[in-house]
């Protein structure tokens, strides 16, 4: 019976493809939805996780997220290199200066100013140029994004300057830098140029950069600073974490996505639930025939189980190609740089879309199995 | 040897003063080798008593034998494999599945007996090409006319081999011409001496193919007369 049900489902092309439709485009908008919102949130912690060679992130007492910084004083270094566990640390300075061109474009931009000896935090991921190049003097690397936003409408050239704080500097590299929440331009720097681009403060260090030792856990290290020099010591995930759960907690984005979802999820649920409805509906003459010739509930249970699986997968398929098709253009669109499809997106919506499908399914099977055969004689 | 065998059956729809009583003690009797003729006006009670002998409905009093086996015995699950096995039906509407080709849906009682799917529809276009409509048997219903798409659902009927076929107005639909024609097949290619068959009907240019007519008023059978059929064969 598994054909007759196979037939029955394909056998009104109309009604077949709304059904597939259905469940393809509330699948993508879900998958999409959801991802972008979790790409976009994922950002917030985006320039931590782009710092590759510290696992440690120390900072003041009462700082929440990654924009917010409280300067360190330098002896707060000393005491982070102190601790028991701890491999290296370095400094990092985060300022907010504005660049601008020679051609008047002008934008505020992330800072981040390495430490001189080590460049611990050099953005790895390189379009163009050599990060080693910030050991020269008077210059910086800007990510592509930023580079795009300040030379608009212009290839990626080296050797282009900027002026920051009436500090001429040039441009020696151009990364692929993770997009940050902000739409700044992030631009890197040796520590002790970086300084000089915004105005000049009583104490200058933002973070430590710490790495622990061999067989040290980076967990117990953060702690165990914490405990030794009353700063503030996070690993990186968990300062990631940190800056995403502080917009999450001061942004209407999450309300915002999150009606979408919902608003997604209802008419998902409301269109697919009842065309699947309406078709076994529709087919219930049919089904009543099938009950009169002697097919049973259990087999019914199945032809239904079968056209259920069948809408899902198809269904289900389509969204998640059309999604992941989305989220292979979107790279080519500037604002839309490192936005994936999450697998936990495609498989959740997945998982709820067959629940969707199987509530529908069994509210019109629960019709079929009421179903009197011999309402066909009527 | 009696097919059915229907005694006192009694069958209400609603209750209280929405309370109607559709079968009100129903003798009734079809015989193996016969059609029979379950003839009425409208509302009397024919649609209600066919579906209590096929075990699509319950009845409130009274008992029904097929083939010396009661009814009423069976499990639900049996009574629904009873029927698969030994019941076929003729509906008024055809009822066949749209999306099937002709010799498939000829072929669903074979499939919902778990039978290979090529063995059934090439067996179910055998039928139908002894009944006529071979060369239809890969058209879709809705490209058969009124005639040939009920020479289907006989085929359906027919095709597992069943014991007892119940026809519900199976000319009801179709011009004097194809209802004739209809009727000649199934006297033909129904009757047979191990098995019965019932026709509920109002076609009384259709009454001379009956072997034996009840007539059935106001849910009672009034009375039952035997005719020689003067279009049937063996």
């Amino acid at each position: 019976m598994t054909y007759v049900a196979f037939r029955m489902l394909i056998g009104d092309r109309a009604k077949y493809i709304g059904l597939l439709f259905a469940v393809a485009f509330s699948t993508f908008l879900l998958q999409n939805q959801s991802s972008i919102f979790s790409n976009l949130m994922k950002r917030a912690g985006n320039q931590v996780r782009d710092v590759t060679d510290a696992d440690v992130w120390v900072m003041a007492p009462r700082t929440d997220y990654f924009d917010q910084t409280k300067p360190l004083k330098e002896t707060d270094l000393l005491k982070v290199r102190g601790v028991r566990g701890v491999d290296y640390a370095v400094r990092i300075f985060k300022s907010l200066p504005i660049a601008n061109t020679r051609d008047g474009q002008f934008s505020a931009c992330t800072v981040l100013g390495l430490d001189d000896a080590t460049l611990v935090g050099a953005p790895r991921n390189m379009i163009l140029g050599d990060w080693q190049d910030l050991w020269k003097p008077e210059s910086v690397v800007i990510d592509k994004a930023g580079y795009l936003l300040l030379f608009p409408g212009e290839e990626l050239r080296l050797g282009r300057e900027l002026e920051l704080n009436d500090k001429r500097v040039r441009i020696v590299g151009i990364s692929d830098a993770l997009p940050a929440f902000t739409t700044f331009p992030i631009i890197h720097a040796r520590y002790s140029e970086a300084l000089t681009f915004q105005g000049r403060q009583r104490q200058q260090l933002s973070f430590v950069l710490a790495r622990p030792q061999s067989g040290v856990d980076a967990e117990e290290l953060a702690v165990r600073i914490a405990e030794e020099t009353g700063l503030k010591a996070l690993t990186s995930p968990q300062f990631q974490w940190a800056s995403v759960s502080y917009y999450l907690r001061n942004t209407g984005i999450p309300v915002n996505f999150g009606i979408t979802v919902v608003v997604s999820i209802i008419v998902g649920l409301v269109v697919t639930g009842q065309t699947f409805y309406l078709f076994i509906l529709e087919n219930l003459k049919q089904f009543g025939a099938l009950k009169a010739i002697g097919v049973t509930n259990r087999t019914m249970l199945a032809m239904v189980l079968f056209q259920s699986l069948l809408v899902w997968f198809v269904g289900v398929g389509f969204g998640t190609a059309l999604s992941a098709t989305f989220f292979n253009v979107s790279p080519f669109v500037i604002q839309l740089r490192h936005f994936i499809l999450f697998w936990e997106s495609a498989v959740g919506v997945a998982a709820f879309m067959l629940l969707v499908i199987i509530i529908a399914s069994s509210a019109g099977l629960l019709r079929v199995i009421r179903l009197q055969p011999a309402e066909v004689f009527r | 040897m009696n097919a059915v065998h229907c005694q006192q059956i009694e069958k209400s729809f609603g209750s209280g003063e929405t309370e109607v009583k559709v079968l009100r003690g129903v003798d009734f009797t079809a015989h193996q080798g016969e059609m029979t003729f379950l003839v009425g006006p409208s509302g009397c009670g024919k649609t209600t008593l066919i579906s209590i002998i096929a075990g699509l409905l319950g009845s409130d009093s009274g008992s029904v034998e097929l083939f010396g086996e009661s009814i009423a015995s069976l499990s639900s699950r049996e009574q629904i494999l009873f029927r698969r096995r030994h019941l076929g039906f003729v509906f008024q509407q055809y009822n066949l599945l749209p999306s099937l080709t002709a010799a498939e849906n000829a072929a669903v009682p074979l499939f919902a007996a778990g039978m290979n799917r090529k063995a059934a529809v090439a067996k179910a276009a055998d039928l139908l090409d002894r009944l006529g409509i071979g060369h239809r048997a890969h058209a879709l219903p809705r490209l058969l006319s009124g005639g040939q798409q009920q020479r289907v659902a006989l085929a359906r009927a027919l095709v597992h081999e069943p014991r007892l076929i119940i026809c519900d107005e199976p000319t009801a639909a179709l011009d004097h011409k194809s209802g004739e024609s209809v009727m000649e097949l199934l006297s033909n290619s129904a009757v047979h001496p191990d098995r019965a068959v019932i026709v509920v009907t109002h076609d009384n240019r259709v009454f001379h193919f009956a072997h034996r007519i009840a007539h059935m008023d106001d849910g009672v059978i009034t009375h039952t007369e035997s005719s020689a059929p003067t279009a049937a064969t063996h």
